[in-house]
């Protein structure tokens, strides 16, 4: 139990760091970067309570606010993802979730990048509609989405990749 | 009252759900007002000091590009200096002393952004180097933006690259003046709105701040004429300007303080 909670502790630490000191500089062709640290939403083991994880993620999303003088909306995007995430687990796991038995370690790997999809684009979706804040650049919002999501995607997919191996 | 309580304990991750969302839509409506005092803001002791160690670091992979731009200024001002004609003679009176009301400090931006819709960026100096809100912030080669937050050692500047600010700029030839935005397509452009229709205007045309705010004084270059169209309405042109500064490429930058600043402002409140 303790070890989970320091475990955490640390990831926690080392997403943001590495958000804000590597992640939010890449600028891709321009505007492009990856917000790798909804990983820790996706991530978060499920039989704990809801509660402390919706907090948890609100503290993440701020965190990231602080650094990138973004008011709120990081906060914003990752709760609703925080909150909303059981109706995607059953739809994307079925059963496995019912059961409350579900690993992510053990999970089908197509399975789970559906599910990283769709975290990943309501994410972004409430992320960048919120950042831009004005209904007649709703395209240039949608477009950010996209591009970023997919760079999400991708190192999302590579890093549970990298780290399920070593285990 | 029962009831109550339980609706509360039931509804309870929902709730506390509503509550975190209403708060960081609080914040963010408050970061797209400009001038509110923001309590989200890097400009704290925590993220400053890691931006700085951060910024310790990157700044070695720009050091040649930046010394460049810092020999390119020096060799400038040097060529002013002797070029000047003339010697100062004993009892020389130089009038250029007498508007000399803008305070210079030199800073370092440790946090660049320039991908958002509204980019701030971070310094390296704050109020106890008497920064404070509402000073003007340029680099050698042009305007970069305002300053907002402040703390002991940090402060944020608005950038132009934001669409919560204007900025006043002017033609350099004629004095029609308008209104700097930035519509958020591209970093190293931004849009001068109201224009005049009767401005001569000439594509390659340089625009400079227009000193009819008491933040910027007058003449700091922004950059050249890309392209101009008059508006829906027909009666003022919309102007597309090439920034002389490359934003995605900072470091060392001045800010101006204007030492009237509390006079002017003193008497524009008591009217």
């Amino acid at each position: 139990m303790n070890n989970i909670v320091i475990s955490h502790t640390i990831q926690f630490i080392v997403l943001v760091l590495l958000q804000v000191a590597v992640l939010n500089h890449i600028n891709f062709l321009g505007d492009i970067n990856p917000y790798l640290y909804v990983i820790f939403i996706c991530l978060f083991p499920i039989n704990n309570n809801r509660i402390a994880f919706i907090f948890l993620s609100f503290l993440l999303g701020l965190s990231i606010d602080l650094f990138s003088d973004s008011g709120g909306v990081h906060a914003a995007a990752s709760v609703t993802i925080a909150f909303i995430r059981p109706v995607i687990l059953k739809f994307c796991f079925g059963s496995i979730y019912e059961h409350q038995t579900i690993k992510f370690k053990h999970v089908d790997f197509g399975a789970k990048v559906i599910y990283f999809i769709i975290i990943i684009f309501i994410h972004h979706l409430i992320l960048f509609s919120l950042e831009i804040f004005n209904l007649s650049n709703i395209l240039l919002a949608l477009k950010k989405t996209l591009f970023s999501g997919i760079f999400t995607l991708l190192l999302c997919v590579i890093t549970t990749v990298i780290f399920s191996r070593k285990k | 009252m029962q009831q109550i309580i339980n609706f509360f304990l039931r509804n309870k991750t929902f709730l506390l759900y509503l509550f975190l969302l209403f708060l960081s839509l609080v914040f963010t409506i408050q970061s797209h007002s400009y001038h509110k005092s923001r309590f989200i803001n890097s400009a704290n002791f925590l993220t400053g000091g890691i931006y700085n160690s951060v910024n310790n670091v990157q700044s070695f992979f720009n050091l040649k590009s930046q010394n460049e731009l810092l020999q390119e200024e020096n060799n400038y001002l040097k060529s002013v200096l002797y070029n000047t004609s003339g010697e100062f003679k004993e009892g020389f009176i130089d009038s250029t002393r007498f508007s000399s009301n803008y305070k210079f400090t030199s800073a370092r931006i440790i946090k660049n952004s320039y991908a958002s819709t509204n980019n701030v960026l971070l310094l390296n100096k704050g109020r106890s180097d008497s920064i404070d809100q509402d000073f003007g912030v340029i680099t050698s080669k042009g305007i970069l933006g305002i300053i907002d937050e402040t703390s002991n050692k940090y402060a944020t500047v608005i950038s132009i690259l934001n669409t919560n600010i204007k900025i006043s700029a002017q033609l350099k030839n004629t004095n029609h003046f308008g209104s700097l935005e930035w519509d958020t397509k591209n970093p190293n452009r931004v849009q001068l709105h109201e224009i005049s229709k009767i401005a001569p205007l000439k594509k390659g045309d340089t625009i400079v701040t227009s000193g009819r705010s008491i933040i910027f004084p007058k003449g700091i270059p922004v950059g050249t004429i890309e392209s101009f169209n008059l508006d829906s309405a027909e009666n003022f042109y919309t102007i597309e300007v090439n920034l002389f500064n490359d934003m995605t490429n900072i470091e060392h930058v001045y800010i101006i303080e204007n030492t009237d600043r509390k006079e002017i402002n003193n008497l524009l409140n008591n009217e």
